[in-house]
């Protein structure tokens, strides 16, 4: 019994160990904070959330989108949790197509709670226009479309620096020591102070580079607080029943001259 | 299939089973005589059967909400996520569940390499089997294809090309599986229609490969025929259920861990990225299930060739009772066997691993000295094995071993040589 469960634990972490090594390419190792929602009780920092939104409306979304959130999920358990009220003023700041009306008109209007957050950018060819090529990835799901996840976003945000003398950049590209092949079309977007928070926490670039990716953490995982809940719950009842079983087992199989 | 005639007790029951003899089955399930001696790599069968039955299910529900379009696909994938009542638990449950499917049929493939199941007289078990194994595959090739991210779409083009390689008719066969000239919305749509078939395709198949399983009876880690029932089986019920039940539940605990707490550490952050012809991603590598043969398919330096390697190396598995014709089924009493068997098992996690890597240098090399390995085990060493190990005596029951009986099988067998 216990060969096995060694050697079951053993293929498994094998097997994970095959898929985590994958080469990286020439870009530094990312760092970590530290974050509030890792680990078996993992939740999100409520007011880091909603500093990260402020980060996100105020900096990053002039040119990422982050489409398939809705305003109404700003106020969702889980999440930054604003009021309701919060979230329809917050909402009613941006302007949404709707239609046609009975005159068979498109018209726009505010946006509501339940509309999806309004994107920067008509389309991927207008963004990509916009930024000198290089289309602004959509922010919805960014934390786990990349490698390394919450701490590499960190990382990539604070990464910015001056290129190694080997390194010659052509115009609107940046050398960031994070970004794999160590250039990037993005220009540096913190910088101390460029968002006053409205709780007064001082906005550093560490300090907004966490709250944002906080925020983007959860945009890209709303659930994760629900899920952590469950997951503790649904292996704590495991476990119970499984010694209740293995009890029954070895009471039933005393019947019989064989071990299990 | 049951040799005993089996009466229902109620007035009811004796009328229905004559008309459908369902409860003659059910008794022949609950009486089912198994070998006592089966350790836990047997409960592997009980826990496919949950897992299939898990991504049926869980599928069922996300087929309710996913929209099979190019254009739509991924923000359906993240509507299931954030809007649909428990849809990330769901989704992560069947994406997961496929991982979980892929292990627990591997250690019940390599089960039954060291116990020797696939010997005679359970032959068409383990073809039945290896049909399931690559019906497995093809499903959940198509399932990553589905929410179109950029592995998706990558991974689907990678792979439909191997057809390409098929000489004069390669490149309209490519055309035609994907409906056009490129992987776009006709492939996903065939891909999502042939993902939902393929499940009920395994189920069919699962209940032929018991059924077979129910003619000759489990093998046992001794590896002999059993009298049954005897002194040296146990009924399926209660003994194997709670048994199985058990293991169960210890595999779920594991699955929970993945779902719960790292639910896509098993799959690759590009898929979170919509999919775009225009952008390719700097390294396609298919989930790790499929990685040693994949590791395989890029050994081997010509195109078509390589594709041959990766399906032979399928194939040779299914005509595997007819290259090891060792009469000896279990690796206990074969101790070159054993040995060579482990190589293989190390062989292909080696295969596994390199499949994941860039396919270069050292890479390169390693998958070729055990992709050659792989076939060697198989083509070489295995017949040659078969003729010039000297096995162990085996015992002639499971309780002899314990009773310290003298009469061994293999003495029997020499002695009828002689006559």
């Amino acid at each position: 019994m216990k060969k096995f469960l060694i050697i079951f634990f053993f293929l498994i972490i094998s097997n994970l160990t095959s898929i985590s090594s994958f080469s990286a390419e020439k870009a530094a190792k990312p760092m970590s904070p530290g974050w509030s929602f890792k680990g078996f009780f993992g939740t999100f920092d409520r007011a880091s959330l909603q500093r990260g939104y402020q980060v996100y409306t105020e900096v990053c979304a002039s040119c990422h989108s982050m489409k398939h959130l809705s305003y109404r999920n700003l106020s969702e358990p889980g999440g930054p949790e604003f009021s309701k009220d919060q979230v329809k003023i917050i909402a009613s700041q941006f302007e949404v197509r709707d239609g046609p009306n009975d005159d068979g008109e498109m018209f726009d209007r505010p946006a509501r709670p339940s509309d999806n957050f309004v994107s920067p950018y008509a389309n991927d060819k207008e963004a990509a226009a916009a930024n000198g090529g290089a289309y602004p990835p959509d922010m919805s799901v960014l934390v786990k479309a990349r490698k390394g996840g919450a701490d590499y976003i960190y990382s990539l945000l604070l990464g910015y620096d001056e290129p190694p003398e080997d390194i010659s950049l052509d115009d609107g590209v940046y050398y960031n020591k994070y970004m794999a092949g160590n250039k990037i079309k993005m220009s540096n977007p913190l910088s101390e102070g460029i968002v006053e928070y409205a709780d007064g926490t001082n906005a550093s670039e560490e300090q907004m580079a966490k709250d944002v990716t906080t925020f983007l953490s959860w945009a890209a995982e709303p659930h994760l607080e629900e899920r952590h809940k469950i997951g503790f719950r649904a292996i704590v009842y495991l476990i119970i029943i499984t010694i209740l079983v293995y009890f029954s087992m070895k009471k039933i199989w005393s019947r019989v001259e064989s071990e299990v | 299939m049951s040799s005993h005639e089996y009466t229902p007790s109620s007035k009811f029951g004796k009328w229905f089973n004559d008309r459908l003899p369902l409860l003659t089955l059910g008794k022949h399930l609950t009486d089912y005589p198994t070998p006592k001696n089966l350790n836990y790599w047997w409960t592997f069968g009980g826990i496919l059967t949950f897992c299939l039955i898990t991504q049926i299910v869980t599928g069922l529900i996300l087929a309710m909400h996913y929209v099979a379009h190019a254009d739509l696909a991924f923000g359906s994938v993240e509507h299931i996520m954030r809007n649909v009542n428990y849809g990330w638990l769901i989704r992560y449950v069947h994406a997961n569940g496929a991982s979980m499917f892929f292990l627990a049929v591997y250690i019940h493939i390599f089960r039954s390499l060291y116990y020797g199941s696939y010997k005679s007289p359970r032959e068409i078990i383990w073809i039945l089997g290896m049909i399931i194994y690559i019906l497995m595959m093809a499903a959940a090739f198509m399932g990553y294809v589905l929410p179109w991210g950029q592995m998706s779409f990558w991974g689907a083009t990678v792979i439909t090309n191997l057809f390409s390689a098929i000489p004069l008719v390669g490149e309209s066969i490519v055309t035609w599986l994907w409906g056009g000239y490129s992987v776009d919305n006709p492939t996903l749509t065939r891909f999502f229609s042939l993902h939902y078939l393929i499940p009920f395709l395994i189920l069919g198949l699962v209940v032929l490969h018991i059924w077979a399983l129910h003619v000759p009876g489990n093998n046992n880690p001794i590896g002999i025929d059993l009298k049954k029932p005897s002194k040296d089986t146990v009924p399926f019920h209660p003994y194997i259920v709670i048994k199985d039940l058990f293991a169960l539940l210890i595999f779920l605990i594991v699955f929970a861990f993945f779902v719960f707490y790292s639910p896509n550490i098993l799959g690759h952050a590009d898929n979170y990225i919509e999919a775009n012809p225009m952008v390719t991603p700097a390294h396609i590598v298919p989930e790790w299930y499929l990685l040693p043969f994949y590791a395989i398919l890029r050994s081997v330096p010509d195109k078509l060739l390589g594709v041959i390697a990766m399906f032979g190396a399928l194939f040779i598995l299914v005509i595997l009772p007819w290259l090891d014709t060792s009469k000896t089924r279990s690796a206990i009493f074969r101790p070159l066997y054993k040995q060579f068997y482990w190589f293989l098992v190390a062989d292909v996690l080696i295969l596994g691993y390199v499949g994941a890597m860039p396919a270069e240098g050292i890479y390169l090399l390693v998958a070729r000295v055990a992709t050659a390995y792989y076939f060697a085990h198989f083509l070489i060493i295995l017949p040659i094995l078969s003729r010039k190990e000297k096995v162990l005596d085996v015992p002639l029951s499971i309780t002899e071993p314990v009773l310290g009986g003298a009469v061994s099988a293999s003495a029997v067998r020499q002695k009828k040589d002689k006559l």
